[in-house]
């Protein structure tokens, strides 16, 4: 009875370890824990008054869910650009630049410091969506149509994007003095939780209604898995590649948005620096696979508000912001190797062999 | 005897998770012996060839080459140990030259004298007719060469142990027969070889011994004369096989009205394929069927019909009214469907479930918008697996993992579930199992008495034979004839094929 | 079979083409459009482009990234990336800086500090990419940012040697006899390169002759063009795809050195983004990140590209820094759609 017992609950540790959100749930559950036993105070939330005199909450929590926003947002459209294009987009920094660089040309119109905004936010943020979505769909055409990689066709943009941004604007830097636009990477008015939580959570549902009310997974996942076959079912792949690099154009322009509000201003250079290199890793401690195929958007958005559950952690730890990337280095390289497939099974047998000992 | 045995494997295990793939399988193979390997798909002779050449490890068991216990890990260790294998797909480096893939891999030293590796390879290829050179690219080569080089090479590596896997599946017949002439040539020098073939006329041809396996397990070795073909038959399927002769006769022909116009109908179709413009009409409730040659352009005929390669000439007429189809989305909004030839390539989305699988032409039908709903999904999932006894775990497994006969069930299903007016099928029965095969005719038979059109493609002639009511004879990219009723006889459609004597003088 | 006889036997230039290996074709392209290139600067912009020296300066500021292109061919060509070269260079050229400034170390041992980091990085990275399966694009990913942050740990700010030894091995000139020109006071100029630029030569000599004649290169084509055959053939892929890693980072660690020589100091912004300048680079010099074609003087060619094309954007008098980056691309752009075009045609 008792040897039943622990086959079963075996078994079912066995089943749990090959599910796709193992990983992500054993880092997050370890990063709390670590925090948990190193500093309580990290689970604490106060409400405070900001500058402009609104309650907001504050806590290391809150700051994740504020900051990891960009990081989602741009996970949902890694997760489809992967799955569809069997590679990654590596210009998503520079694009960010540039629909910021545009949205601030349309606030700003002629003059680089105007006392009031000389467009509705939401006319020039739609169209920096366009302009967004225009490179997205020349990326997507460089993949789609001439057949390059990915990662080579995007490294195009990745090189000229922060040059293309400084170039719109005459590298002047606009400030934009609207208070309205500073709620959308602050707070509303009265809402003490950050704005950037809330489009996140907006794009997270569209997205998911979008999975379950178009035939966009399938689409994407076939012509991922067997193009040629996709084809011969009346698929274009093209159009879908596509479209995958369209979709995350617009999310591109969203985390412009986003980005640009919390500064009011823009730096080309630094703006969202090194911001698909973390996008592409929340695609990857999802654990989904980097070439292509199968996806699990929920597992991808899971991995983005890791990072940043990282990232909160080590910054209360007093670790300089320049050092960071060692430490999340190290963080990484113990997930990936812990999920890669050769290790699981070389501990299954290990474990195997261990029970036999065992009887 | 047992002096003479080369390869000895006893008792041989292998697990996989779900499935006990080989259960205690015992072969012998004899020097200069030809050695067929039969058995159906799912029945262990893949997992068997894969374990001699090193690419899975066994769990149990023993092997030995000339009374020496061997272990093999790694292909590496098993080219050490004298065995070579030469697969149905072309396991050579595309992007290397002739040369280097004959003689990577398998030389000492750091440093290669490519001068004499580049004469060496010239020499063999001489010797063994190839039509390549050796500093030639391999992509460049077709893929009869590719497969000829990979011969060479397992030739010039003095194996005792030369496995064949499949190696004529994608050979016309002259290639065949120089491939046969090549084995006799090193049975004579005392090589063993292991030939796994799906034709049981090149097994009756060549091969001295045949070993057959049923379900991961041996059923018996036997000397080539004392096996007649039927007996040989009914132990790979572990039943006595029904006349499958004589399937023509179950079912009714459908009674065409007259004067109906043609439910398909192409003037001067062409493709940039390279196939010459051709005409074809298909009517109601008809069977019809390409045949050649390998390359003859059977399947670039269907292809253009389909509208998956580029098409660069003709008209198409569905049911009398002109129709333009110039994708493979325009062929299947007219009601046409296309099973296509290489099941791996073109056919399956490998890591997507057999119910993704097999909804997928008709959810690409129904729009990006309107997704079935999961239960509709389920609904036509589990009538499917029903009607066409698919045989897997559930709908949602990986449709990757079931044997080539049931993948193939499953893309038959999913053109039936578009209920099409027109069914091209381009090789349905190629390397899957007697048994799936004879299912597969049989609806053919099935679906065409009930007047859905049916294009049929097979390289077994008599497979086409039986099913077909007219075949469209092809060559070198050239519709030459048409034959029906009498003349559908195999030595006829051989003549055609072949071509007159007129035809050879030119 | 009939189309294949006749590409075999057929002697025009197109079936030249298509009997080309394709590697060779895309060399081909490389060379020729930076012949082109250049003499189209000497052309219309003169007086600059005519003078050796400036051709030298190319090579001596560029000698570091010919070196880390050279890597990474190496490890496109096996099919895998290594994108923490950049990274591996800023922590080298820290890490030796604060050897020979704090501690007054010697320029031997700082070589072979800047070797060992290269190598650790390889065998490291390697060994998860090879052994553990692990996709390289994360290894390496993982790589740069442990490279950049320990940069910062190992020195925050960024400052220049002094070492007495270490700058003259720095200044060291070697001169071109009959390639100097005659300044505006009439003065002979003998032209010259440095140090580095030696090195990158021997790099790209050593690598060539690794690549096209030994028996572990031509297992690199092996194993980049199709791994399951590789493996059927014999090969040991695993290995293969290790030693590629390990010279890659052995590359890196020399090409480091060179970087450091040539700017002098340690700053954690050094090298920035320069992984993706030697990807680019070997790109244009016809190497495929789809692994199994390219080749080192393409790779070498593709660096020369790729500075020059700056220069003249400089030259031309584009003076606005969004230029340099703008261009670049353009010169990406269009590498990567004449040779996605060339392969395209090629295959009918």
């Amino acid at each position: 009875m008792q040897n039943n017992k622990s086959s079963a609950v075996s078994v079912f540790l066995g089943k749990l370890v090959r599910q796709q959100f193992f990983i992500p749930l054993t880092a997050l559950f370890l990063l709390a824990l670590f925090n948990l036993i190193v500093d309580p105070s990290f689970f604490k939330i106060t409400i405070n008054t900001n500058s402009a005199g609104n309650p907001v909450l504050s806590g290391a929590l809150i700051t994740i869910l504020d900051n990891g926003s960009e990081f989602a947002i741009l996970a949902i459209g890694m997760t489809l650009v992967t799955a569809a294009s069997k590679g990654q987009d590596i210009s998503v920094g520079a694009a960010t630049a540039i629909a910021g660089s545009i949205l601030l040309r349309m606030l700003c119109g002629t003059n680089s410091r105007p006392e009031t905004i000389q467009m509705p936010i939401i006319a020039a943020f739609l169209i920096s969506c366009v302009v967004a979505m225009l490179f997205g769909a020349f990326n997507g055409v460089l993949v789609a149509y001439f057949k390059i990689q990915p990662m080579v066709a995007t490294l195009i943009l990745y090189t000229a994007g922060r040059s293309i941004a400084a170039w719109f604007n005459n590298n002047e830097l606009p400030i934009v003095t609207d208070a309205v636009f500073s709620y959308i990477g602050g707070f509303i008015p009265g809402i003490p939780i950050p704005t950037p939580f809330f489009i996140a959570v907006a794009c997270i549902i569209i997205i998911t209604l979008v999975l379950k009310f178009t035939n966009l997974r399938l689409y994407t996942q076939s012509v991922g898995i067997n193009e040629s076959s996709a084809r011969l079912n009346g698929l274009n792949p093209a159009a879908i590649k596509i479209l995958s690099f369209v979709i995350m154009g617009l999310c591109v322009a969203v985390v412009g948005l986003i980005k640009v509000s919390r500064l009011s201003t823009i730096n080309y250079s630094v703006i969202a620096k090194d911001i698909e290199m973390d996008a592409i890793l929340a695609v990857a401690l999802g654990g989904n696979s980097l070439s292509g195929g199968k996806f699990n958007m929920a597992a991808s958005i899971m991995g983005a508000y890791i990072i940043q559950f990282l990232t909160t952690t080590l910054y209360r730890r007093q670790v300089p912001s320049d050092a960071l990337p060692a430490y999340k280095a190290v963080v990484v390289i113990i997930l990936v190797v812990m999920s890669a497939p050769v290790v699981r099974e070389y501990f299954a047998s290990l474990m195997k062999k261990l029970k036999k000992e065992v009887a | 005897m047992s002096d003479n045995v080369v390869l000895k494997m006893r008792n041989i295990h292998k697990r996989f998770p779900g499935v006990y793939a080989l259960q205690g399988v015992d072969f012998t193979l004899r020097k200069g012996e030809i050695h067929a390997l039969m058995g159906e798909n799912g029945a262990g002779k893949s997992t068997l060839i894969k374990v001699l050449t090193g690419v899975y490890t066994k769990d149990e068991g023993e092997i030995s080459i000339d009374d020496q216990v061997v272990a093999i890990h790694s292909p590496q260790q098993a080219q050490n140990a004298g065995i070579s294998t030469v697969y149905q797909e072309i396991t050579l480096c595309p992007n290397l030259s002739v040369a280097e893939n004959m003689y990577i891999g398998r030389t000492e030293g750091v440093y290669q004298n490519w001068k004499k590796v580049n004469a060496d390879a010239d020499k063999i290829l001489q010797s063994l007719d190839i039509p390549a050179k050796a500093t030639q690219q391999l992509s460049s080569c077709s893929i009869a060469v590719q497969q000829m080089v990979a011969i060479a090479r397992a030739v010039d590596m003095d194996c005792k142990v030369l496995i064949l896997d499949e190696p004529t599946s994608s050979l016309d017949e002259q290639e065949v027969a120089k491939l046969f002439k090549l084995m006799r040539d090193l049975k004579q020098r005392g090589v063993g070889i292991i030939f796994v073939t799906h034709f049981l006329d090149q097994v009756y041809e060549v091969c001295d011994r045949i070993t057959v396996m049923r379900d991961g397990q041996l059923v018996g070795e036997y000397i080539i004369e004392e096996l007649p073909r039927v007996q040989l038959v009914s132990k790979m399927l572990g039943k006595e096989l029904d006349d499958m002769s004589d399937i023509h006769g179950e079912y009714q022909t459908y009674e065409a009205e007259a004067g109906e116009a043609p439910v398909f109908e192409a003037s001067g179709l062409a493709s940039d394929s390279g196939i010459k413009p051709f005409d074809f009409h298909i009517n109601k409730g008809e069977v019809n069927g390409f045949t050649g040659l390998l390359g003859s352009g059977r399947s670039e005929c269907v292809r253009a019909i389909f509208g998956a390669d580029r098409v660069t000439h003709g008209n198409v007429k569905m049911n009398g009214k002109e129709v333009k189809i110039s994708k493979p989305i325009d062929a299947m909004r007219n009601g046409i469907a296309y099973l296509p030839e290489d099941r791996k390539v073109d056919g399956i989305v490998g890591d997507l479930s057999v119910r993704d699988n097999l909804i997928l032409a008709a959810q690409v039908l129904k729009g990006f918008l309107k997704p079935f709903s999961k239960a509709e999904a389920n609904k036509f999932a589990d009538e499917y697996i029903k009607l066409l006894s698919i045989k897997t775990a559930s709908a949602d497994t990986p449709i990757k993992s079931l044997s080539g006969g049931n993948q193939q069930k499953v893309i038959v299903a999913r053109w039936l579930l578009t209920h099409p007016e027109y069914l091209i099928l381009d090789e349905p029965t190629r390397g899957i199992d007697v048994g799936t095969k004879v299912d597969i005719q049989k609806l053919v038979l099935k679906l065409a008495s009930e007047g859905m059109s049916v294009t049929f493609i097979s390289s077994e002639l008599d497979e086409m034979l039986r099913t077909c009511s007219r075949l469209i004879v092809m060559r070198d990219l050239n519709v030459v004839g048409e034959l029906t009723g009498q003349d559908m006889n195999q030595s006829k459609v051989m003549s055609t094929i072949a071509g007159g004597e007129k035809k050879n003088a030119e | 079979m009939s189309k294949n006889n006749s590409s075999v036997q057929g002697g025009g230039l197109g079936s030249r083409f298509k009997n080309m290996t394709d590697t060779n074709l895309l060399l081909l392209i490389t060379i020729v459009i930076f012949f082109l290139m250049y003499i189209g600067a000497m052309i219309f912009l003169g007086s600059g482009f005519l003078r050796a020296q400036t051709f030298f300066n190319i090579l001596n500021a560029n000698a570091s990234l010919i070196i880390l292109s050279c890597g990474l061919s190496l490890v496109m060509i096996t099919g895998s990336i290594d994108i923490s070269v950049g990274g591996v260079t800023a922590l080298i050229s820290m890490c030796c800086a604060v050897y020979l400034d704090y501690k007054g170390g010697n320029v031997f041992v700082s070589v072979m500090i800047a070797l060992a980091i290269g190598l650790a990085f390889g065998l490291f990275q390697g060994f998860l990419i090879a052994y553990l399966e692990i996709q390289p694009f994360i290894v390496t990913l993982a790589g740069m940012f442990f490279a950049r942050g320990m940069t910062t740990i190992v020195n925050t700010n960024p400052f220049n040697v002094a070492n007495e030894s270490f700058v003259a091995l720095k200044n060291t000139r070697i001169n071109v006899p009959g390639m100097g020109f005659v300044n505006p006071k009439g003065e002979y100029v003998d032209a010259y390169v440095q140090i580095g630029v030696i090195v990158a030569l021997l790099v790209v000599v050593v690598m060539f002759c690794i690549l096209r004649w030994t028996k572990l290169g031509r297992s690199f084509y092996a194993v980049g063009g199709k791994a399951e055959s590789a493996l059927m053939l014999g090969l040991n892929v695993k290995r293969t795809k290790f030693i590629a890693h390990v010279l890659c980072g052995l590359l890196s660690g020399i090409g480091g050195y060179v970087y450091f020589l040539y700017s002098g100091n340690g700053s954690a912004a050094n090298a920035t983004g320069m992984e993706m300048n030697a990807i680019a680079s070997s790109i244009i010099g016809g190497t495929m990140l789809t692994g199994g074609v390219g080749n080192i003087i393409g790779t070498f060619f593709g660096v020369l590209s790729f500075s020059t094309i700056q220069n003249i954007v400089a030259s031309a008098g584009l003076g606005e820094a969004w230029w340099t980056g703008i261009t670049k691309a353009a010169m990406l752009c269009l590498f990567l759609l004449i040779q996605s075009i060339v392969m395209a045609r090629k295959k009918k």
